[in-house]
Parts: C-alpha cells; structure tokens; sequence
C-alpha cells in the first residue's frame, strides 16, 4: 500500500470522527493551507517592519543628522536624530528582517506550504506535524529576533552579513545581548527551515499524483523542490558559523578572534559559502512564480520547460562554487578571483536561459494584463537589470572598484524587490483566490502595482549612480566626503521615491484585507489554469479534495491546445476516449 | 491514446485551434496512470535529507577546524594538555557497541518480542549515557590540566567540535528513551514502525560520525 493512500485512508477516518476546535484549525493547524497562510501573515507582517527600517536609513541619507518624523519618542537623547550606532542597526535589521523573516517565509514558506501538496497532487504534506513545527519554530525565531530591539545596546549592528571581527567582539560595536540574540535567532530560525526542507522534498519524490511525472510537474514546484535542497544544504553551514560566533562572543572561544589564533576570513568563507546558495534559495521560487504565472496569461505553453527545468538545476550546482566574489576585495589571490570570475558569468547563463525562455512564452501571445500579470512582467524586467548588473560585478577588476558601493546596493534590490518581491506580489495576486476564496479588487490591484514599480525603479536605478560615482555603503553621512557632496541630490530623490514607495503598498494592505472579507466569491478556476489546484474547491477543504485524488494525464502547460475546444487542457482532464473521459 | 475529432468548432475567444500534429501531440506513450511505489518510504527519504543537512553543519564545524589547525604554526600548540587517546578510544567502541544494540531492536521485534526490542534500545541508550559520562569526566580532568574554551584555537576547535557532537548524542539518548517508552506502551505494534526506524537511523547517524571527529581530532 503506498504511502499517501494510506495517509489518505488514515485521514479519512479521522476527518469523519470530530470537528476541530478553534486552537487545532487557526493556530496549532497541521493543514498545509493553514500554516501557508501563517507563513504568509507572518511574512507580510515582518515587510512592514523592515521597510520602515529601510525608510530610517534612506532619510539619515538624505538628511543627515536630522531628526526622523516619529522617532522623537525612542531616541530621546538626540531628539529623533540618529547616532551612527542607530543608524548601523538600522540597516542591519532591515536587512536580515527582509532576507530571513519576509522573503524566506512568504516564497519558501508561505507558497512552497500551499502550491506543493494542491500542485502535485497530494492531501497534504509528508509530514503534517513537522510541517506545524516548523512554522512555530521560525515564528519564535522571529519572536526572539524582535526581542533584539528591547535590550540594552540595542540590537545587531555589524551588517547582516555580520563580519568579525566587528561582530565577534562585543566592544567593537558597543552592542552585547542584539548581537547575540540575533545569532541565536538565525541558529533557531535554520532549524526551522530545515524541518520544512526535509517535508517538502519528501513530499515531492515520494507523493505525487498517479500520473504526475516529475516533467510534468509545474515549474513552481520544481523550484520549490530545487530551493529546498539549496535550503537543506546551504542553511547549516550558517547555523554553524553562526554557533561559532556566539560562542565567540559568549564563551571566549577564538574562532574568528585573533587575539585567540583565531582568523576573521574564517567567518567570510562559512557565511558566502551559505550566501550564495542562499541568494538563489531567494530568487528561483520567484522564477518558479514567473513560470506558472506567464503562460496562464499568455495562453501559451511556457518555452522550454526541460530547458527551465534543468537550468534550475544547474543553478543550484554552479551556486556552490561562485561564493568568492562576495569576497574579491578581502585580498584573495588573483588567480582565485579569476576562477571565481569565470564560474560567475557561468552561472550568469542559466538564467539568461530562462530569461530567454519568458521572453519566448510571450513572443506571439494575446497577453491578458491581469494584476498577477503586471507582476510577473515586474518580475522578469527587473530582474534582467539586476542580473546585468551583476555581470559587473563578477568580474574581479571592476568589482574591486565597485564592491560595497551603492552600485552593489542597487544590484541586491533590483534582484530582491525587483525580482522576490514583485514574484511574491504576483503569487500573492495569483493564488489569492485558491487561498481565501475571494477574488482581489482589481483597481486597487493596479493602484498598488504601478506606482510600486514607478517608485521602485526611481528608488534604485539612480543608486547605480551614486555608487559609481563613489558613494560607499553602510555610511552614516555622505556629506562629509568632499567627493561625493556633488552626488548628494540624488540621496534626496532617492528617499523621496523610498517614501513614495512605502505609501504605494497601502492600498495593497487594503485590498488585501479588505478581499479577505468582503471580495468576490471566487469561482473554481478564475484564471483558467491548467495546474491541479485549481481543480480543488475555493479555498480547498481539508485533504483538497473528495473522495478521489485526481488523476495527471499530461503537462501543465497545454493552453491553447489543438487538442482542446477551449485554449486551456486542465493536467488532470482525461484525454479523448479514455476511460471517464467527457465529450468535448 | 486518440486524436479528436476532424471538426475544429471555434473556441469561446472567437479563434480555430490548429490542426493536431500528426503524431496526436502530448508528451509521451499515454497508459492509464496508475498509482506509484516510491523507491524508499516517507520515513527513510526524510531521515536520509535529514542526514544531508547534519552532515553540511558539521563540515561546515570541521571544516573551520581545519583551516585553523592547518594554518597554526603548530599543532598542537605549545603548553596545552594532551587529549586522551586511549580513554576516548575505549569509549569510542562503547559508541560503536550501542550501534549494533540499536541495529538488533529491529521493527521486526515488534510483533514477535516487543520486550527484548525494549531492552535493547535502552541498551544501546546506556551505552550512549555512558560514552558521555566518560567523555564529561575527560572533560573535567581536562579543564583542570588548564585546557578551557578560552585556550586559544586549541580549545576552542576542541570543545565546539567534540562538544556538539556530545550535544547530538545528548539528542539521541532523549530520542531512544522516548521511542522506547513508546515501544513499551505497544505503540507500534500496528505496524506504524516509522518512529523506530527513524530513531535507529539517526543513531546510527551519530554513531558514524564519531571516529571521523575521533580521528581528525585526537588522532591526526
């Protein structure tokens, strides 16, 4: 008896005896679509959190050493100004909230939680209670994580890439238990991730409809599954190097403090050899999104779904072995910087793949310019700037002049708002209907997305700018280096389209609360999709679906199929003169 | 698996779909999908990618360990306690011993003995008590020879590596004994085995894992 029917069969005894009561459906929930929507809730919460974070440090930029409206109340010494040690927390907070705590559990979490189990095929996860666990986990991570900002010293400070030995000496920056907190966040945080790892990949191999070969699996779920891995793998080696910098810090062991024998670049080796695979453990769900999303309102198969398939892959290979150019200015051999030149423009290709690949799904369509549309349009768009900046950047000479200037600055979030962000946008815009069973306000849909993407791209295109014209980062004030006194209007333009951009997200809070309770009942397939979710009622039961798990008779991409009379041929819609078959 | 029909009524946005290609299109020899058998179960699969991600957190612990000892002008350095050699290696096979305890309480017990099953899981959790309480009293001695976490690379690299290894076989010592508490309240004599073969594999996991530490460390 295989596995999932007899999960199935265990559920379905168990579903008949009792109801659920309050705690065990909406907190300690073991339903994937449950703990999807806490990861999503989670995510969206700790975005504000860190975009006004962004915000702090965008105005110092602007105007240094004046007081920021609405902190006169925290920084009471300096009346609401910032002091340089604030300002460094500044930018290391929101970094981490929005690396580890917005982007990680909306895409992996939030997305990988919902699309996996509706997209193959299965009831639910391969393990239900682990998959609870791992929502609880990474929620206390962020609990602690928060509780940073109430001690005394304040919280991290050293970038969230966390380089000792500023980090790994409590008196470099002055700050003691933010430091440490934040180690032991990210220690529990990856644990977190790898119990939800170990579940989605399980679930992947092993519970697959009858019929749903692994090609012919969405994209979305092949980036899933490829994120899990780079997850599993890349996330310990952070946890420990994060263990050796508390223990650095704590204990007075000399890992990464010369003092003991300890060495500094040992912390950059461990954290880059995480940092890349990460950074693609950021992106590839968001082009898994894109990929699902674009033939939907192309009607067109996606171009090249082995070709995606197996350049996903091949980005997670390549990812291991491109980290040094994290590193070229930390004195490295040049003969090494030219290795690690040469497997990043390597990797560069791939990607270029799949851009090529969006681009082909397009090419001839009858482009339907729904708002998870405009998204995904957002998603490749930006994301071919920062891909094309960062060619740039792999390159040992140039990035010797460019590293940890604002053209870096730029790069990162053209690549994670540009890209992750606007994905998580057009997934959010997507399967909103599967999830909550109400369909989005469409005008304030629009009224979110295009003065987000004017603003985004005023906000950061001109940091290419700057950086090059010599602006580092993590600065406190840029207005006291001559050279750089002739750029400083662009800081200023800079900020006021950061605040715009802020205020371009209200009406996405509105439209999504106010959808939640008051939009549209959604109809089984808004969209017209192929992908098995959309076979499951609006939003799904527990266990997806009834009595029968469907049946997977072809690819997901099949719109506009001569095999069809409409332009979409669902994957689980038995084929002409098959058994159970309908007319056409 | 047939083509359709030779009439192509217009679809509901006005258009003809295409003719079928001639060889009817889809992507492969379509039999009627039947359910798959999965090469390893959800247990196995789950454990052996729980074993990937430990093994990348302790490369990345030896690993550090290595460039540090590799790049000290001497090693060990000068003036620090030696480690102890043999009383670790009779320790180890205590290790290596519960290994085939808990590989003897296989699930097959379950039905057939389920005492002997329990017995033998918590001979190999005693065994696993006792590599640590040896291992703890070493540790004792040592920071009374003078050797602490402070001790420079020597002691760091030493306390952290050993150290979390120890905290694993702390996990699952905790681990066995609740699977064997399990085992005893007849929990898995429906055939729900998962848990035990779970518990057997990650101790086998921590158990394997000791004399590559036992050597890179002590010995070499």
């Amino acid at each position: 008896m295989s596995a999932s029917s007899a999960t199935a069969h265990a559920h379905d005894v168990h579903a008949g005896h009792h109801e659920l009561g309050f705690v065990r459906t909406y907190i300690f929930s073991t339903d994937h679509k449950m703990i999807a929507r806490q990861f999503l809730f989670m995510g969206l919460f700790m975005m504000v959190l860190g975009g006004l974070l962004a915000l702090i440090v965008r105005w110092q930029l602007a105007w240094p050493e004046t007081a920021v409206p609405g902190l006169g109340g925290i920084l009471k010494e300096t009346g609401g100004i910032l002091e340089p040690s604030t300002y460094n927390m500044a930018f290391t907070m929101h970094a981490t909230i929005m690396i580890f705590f917005v982007i990680m559990p909306i895409l992996a979490g939030a997305f990988g939680n919902f699309c996996i189990p509706l997209m193959i095929g299965a009831r639910d996860m391969a393990f239900p209670f682990l998959n609870m666990l791992s929502f609880w986990v990474t929620f206390s991570a962020g609990l602690i994580m928060l509780s940073g900002f109430f001690v005394e010293g304040g919280h991290a400070a050293a970038g969230w890439t966390s380089y000792a030995p500023l980090s790994a000496v409590p008196s470099y920056t002055g700050v003691n238990w933010g430091q440490n907190i934040w180690c032991i966040s990210l220690f529990i945080m990856g644990v977190g991730s790898m119990m939800g790892s170990i579940n989605y990949i399980t679930t992947i191999i092993n519970m697959r409809a009858p019929g749903m070969r692994l090609f012919r699996m969405p994209l979305v779920i092949w980036s899933l599954f490829i994120t899990a891995i780079l997850l599993l793998l890349a996330l310990p080696v952070l946890t420990s190097g994060v263990a050796m910098l508390l223990f650095d810090r704590t204990l007075g062991t000399s890992w990464f403090r010369p003092s003991g024998g300890g060495e500094p670049l040992l912390w950059q080796h461990l954290f880059w050899y995480f940092g890349h695979p990460e950074v693609y453990i950021l992106i590839l769900p968001a082009m898994g999104i894109a990929s699902e999303i674009l033939p939907v309102f192309c009607r067109k198969p996606i171009f090249g779904y082995h070709a995606m398939a197996f350049s996903m892959i091949g980005i997670a290979f390549l990812s291991w072995i491109v980290y040094g150019h994290h590193m070229f200015v930390s004195g490295m051999s040049p003969a090494l910087g030219m290795a690690f030149t040469v497997t990043t423009m390597i990797i560069a290709v791939p990607s270029a793949i799949k851009t090529f690949n969006w681009l082909g799904t397009m090419w001839g369509a009858r482009i339907q310019f729904t708002v998870p549309m405009l998204n995904a349009l957002a998603f490749v768009s930006m994301f071919v700037i920062g891909g094309l900046s960062g060619i740039f950047m792999a390159s040992t000479p140039v990035d010797i002049y460019i590293q940890d200037t604002y053209f870096i600055v730029a790069h990162i979030h053209y690549v994670v708002f540009g890209g992750s962000i606007f994905g998580a946008f057009a997934a959010i815009y997507y399967w909103f209907p599967k999830m909550f069973g109400r369909m989005t306000n469409t005008a304030l849909g629009h009224l979110h997305f295009w003065p987000t993407f004017v603003f985004f791209n005023l906000t950061f295109f001109p940091m290419h700018i700057i950086g090059v014209g010599g602006q580092m980062r993590r600065i406190y004030n840029p207005m006291q280096y001559e050279f750089l006194q002739h750029q400083q209007h662009w800081n200023v333009i800079i900020t006021y389209s950061a605040l715009a951009l802020g205020v371009s997200q209200i009406p996405f809070v509105i439209n999504f609360f106010w959808s939640l309770f008051a939009g549209k009942k959604a109809p089984l397939n808004p969209w017209n999709a192929n992908t098995l979710e959309w076979t499951a009622p609006s939003p799904p039961p527990h266990l997806n679906w009834g009595a029968t798990l469907p049946t997977v008779y072809r690819g997901p991409y099949e719109y506009s199929s001569p095999e069809s009379r409409d332009d979409f041929l669902p994957q689980s819609t038995p084929p002409v003169g098959a058994a159970g078959a309908r007319r056409h | 698996m047939t083509t359709v029909t030779v009439e192509r009524p217009r679809r509901a946005n006005g258009h003809v779909p295409p003719p079928p290609p001639p060889t009817g299109g889809g992507d492969g020899p379509d039999r009627e999908p039947g359910p798959r058998r999965p090469l390893l179960d959800n247990v196995r699969l789950a454990m052996l990618f729980l074993i990937c991600g430990e093994v990348m957190f302790f490369g990345g612990l030896i690993s550090a360990f290595l460039v540090l000892r590799v790049t000290a002008a001497q090693w060990p350095p000068p003036l620090q306690p030696r480690l102890p050699v043999g009383v670790t290696g009779v320790n180890t096979l205590v290790l290596l011993a519960s290994s085939v305890a808990i590989a003897a309480a296989s699930p097959a017990l379950v039905q057939r003995d389920p005492g002997t099953l329990v017995r033998r899981l918590l001979l190999a959790g005693g065994l696993g008590a006792a590599f640590l309480l040896v291992q703890g009293y070493e540790w004792i001695r040592l920071v009374g020879y003078g050797l602490t976490v402070g001790s420079g690379a020597y002691g760091t690299t030493f306390y952290t590596v050993i150290g979390t290894h120890a905290a694993h076989v702390v996990a699952a010592v905790v681990w066995v004994g609740v699977t064997a508490w399990l085992a005893a309240c007849g929990r898995f004599v429906d055939g729900q085995t998962g848990a035990l073969r779970a518990c057997a594999i990650y101790w086998h996991f921590v158990v394997a894992l000791w004399p590559i530490l036992y050597v890179a460390v002590y010995l070499v």
